[in-house]
């Protein structure tokens, strides 16, 4: 061999880099839609008037789609993840006592630490604390039915409830929605940002919901029931509900140490 | 049989509904619970950049504006950093400047205001310049799965017209749909948006 090489005609030989490892480049799997509703799903009728018809303009992740915001909790308050004490004004609300628990992961199976889950619900009778709700069951004076938490840095979060009812509402004449929970989920960056519901296991309203049944796939569908988890339970005071969410996988493991913000 | 692929589905979207507010800003729903809320405002006294409003509507197929749409917008801070530890970017941080807001649709005129600054540039994968820009995202009733865009800004023409995002919208007069107007109102600067769901100006929505 020579002392140096002689120059390569293709120079890009001439300043070799090192490659990226294939998962260490900060972007997200892409989104797989086939287990997301559509966005024109007439059953649903609302979404008849409301859904994009263009397809949409896939774009590469940059740093606009794998940062998104960072929350501590000094953005919480000590009572947010508790939803029979944090509008209590004269006792704990009416209804059947639950703790919901389950992990945020992303589709890696890692779970997504310091981050922030929202969720809102109707009270036991099936009514929301909402200026806009008219169902005739009554609102419940100790109940707001909304709440919040922080993953741990195993992604694990958990609050407390009553379990909502179900309720009728405008689609077809005699159209009611399943008891559901709705959750807000943010992961590590904006391209991972979910809502979704979460039932119960069991109840018979789930096959015929109209929204429900917007989502194609059956393997999907089932993922947002959520089983009794009675080994969570407390003897005596509360039954408990699993319910792991699954947030797009990321191409990285920069974030697994990441400190909460604030 | 090869060996298995492990990997776990997302979990399926589902509409926000019509009671979005309730958990995502309760005073608007008409009550008042957290000790501490999140709002349309992005900026502190101390945040660095150009003050600016962003105003405006989100329109469905009817023509009529959705009044029970929330959004939310993530943003760079006026140097083009983003305030995340995956931006390794050379612009400062600023720590109280989070780049995050969210807020809710008047329930009687469809408006949705942010206040906020106006975002540095920043930089793609390959080191192509980028139009500063504010990333949407869109839930409401009917709508089953958020919805993805951006706001452009329109006194950005040359930055605009070498942006590689805007670059790849086809046919090209669909780019105007991502541009908010510019204009001075009592002294403050408004950047309008209309977000059309469909029809011949409908939005350009992304796969992000």
């Amino acid at each position: 061999m020579n002392a140096q090489a002689p120059a390569s005609r293709d120079p890009r030989l001439n300043r070799p880099e090192p490659f990226t490892p294939p998962l260490g480049d900060g972007g997200f799997f892409q989104r797989d839609r086939s287990v997301h509703p559509p966005a024109y799903a007439p059953g649903y009728k609302s979404s008849v008037l409301r859904s994009p018809r263009q397809a949409l303009l896939s774009i590469e992740n940059s740093v606009s789609e794998i940062t998104g915001p960072v929350f501590g909790h000094n953005d919480l308050g000590p009572l947010d993840n508790d939803l029979i004490r944090n509008y209590a004004k004269d006792g704990d609300p009416v209804g059947e006592r639950i703790i919901v628990h389950g992990r945020v992961l992303d589709e890696t199976g890692r779970g997504v630490p310091n981050t922030l889950v929202e969720f809102w619900q109707a009270n036991a009778g099936g009514r929301y604390r909402h200026r806009k709700d008219t169902y005739l069951a009554p609102v419940d004076p100790n109940f707001g039915g909304c709440g919040r938490a922080l993953t741990d840095d195993t992604g694990y979060y958990y609050f407390r409830t009553v379990k909502p009812g179900p309720y009728p509402w405008r689609n077809f004449v005699n159209s009611w929605r399943p008891a559901h929970i709705h959750f807000s989920v943010f992961g590590s960056g904006f391209a991972q940002r979910l809502i979704t519901q979460m039932y119960f296991e069991g109840d018979p309203l789930i096959p015929v919901c109209p929204i429900l049944t917007t989502i194609p796939d059956k393997d999907a569908l089932d993922r947002l029931v959520a089983p009794l988890d009675l080994n969570a339970s407390t003897p005596f005071d509360s039954l408990a509900y699993r319910f792991d969410i699954v947030l797009r996988g990321q191409r990285s493991t920069y974030f697994e140490n990441r400190t909460a913000g604030n | 049989m090869p060996q298995p692929l492990d990997y776990l589905k997302e979990t399926a979207s589902q509409t926000a509904g019509p009671y979005v507010h309730i958990g995502l800003i309760p005073a608007m729903a008409g009550f008042d619970i957290f000790e501490k809320n999140f709002s349309n405002v992005l900026v502190t006294p101390n945040t660095q950049g150009e003050r600016i409003t962003l105003e405006g509507k989100v329109i469905d197929g009817s023509g009529s504006p959705l009044r029970d749409v929330l959004l939310e917008i993530w943003q760079a801070n006026a140097a083009g950093r983003y305030n995340h530890p995956a931006d390794r970017s050379a612009g400062a941080l600023e720590e109280d400047f989070r780049g995050w807001g969210r807020g809710g649709s008047d329930f009687e005129s469809g408006v949705v205001t942010f206040v906020t600054i106006k975002p540095g540039g920043i930089a793609d994968k390959s080191g192509r310049k980028c139009a500063p820009h504010v990333n949407v995202w869109i839930v409401a009733r009917g709508i089953n799965i958020g919805l993805n865009t951006r706001l452009y800004f329109s006194d950005e023409e040359a930055a605009n017209a070498a942006d590689p995002v805007l670059n790849l919208v086809e046919p090209a007069v669909r780019r105007k749909t991502l541009i908010a107007t510019r204009s001075e109102r009592a002294g403050k600067v408004v950047y309008s948006f209309t977000i059309n769901l469909q029809g011949p100006d409908e939005t350009v929505f992304f796969d992000v």
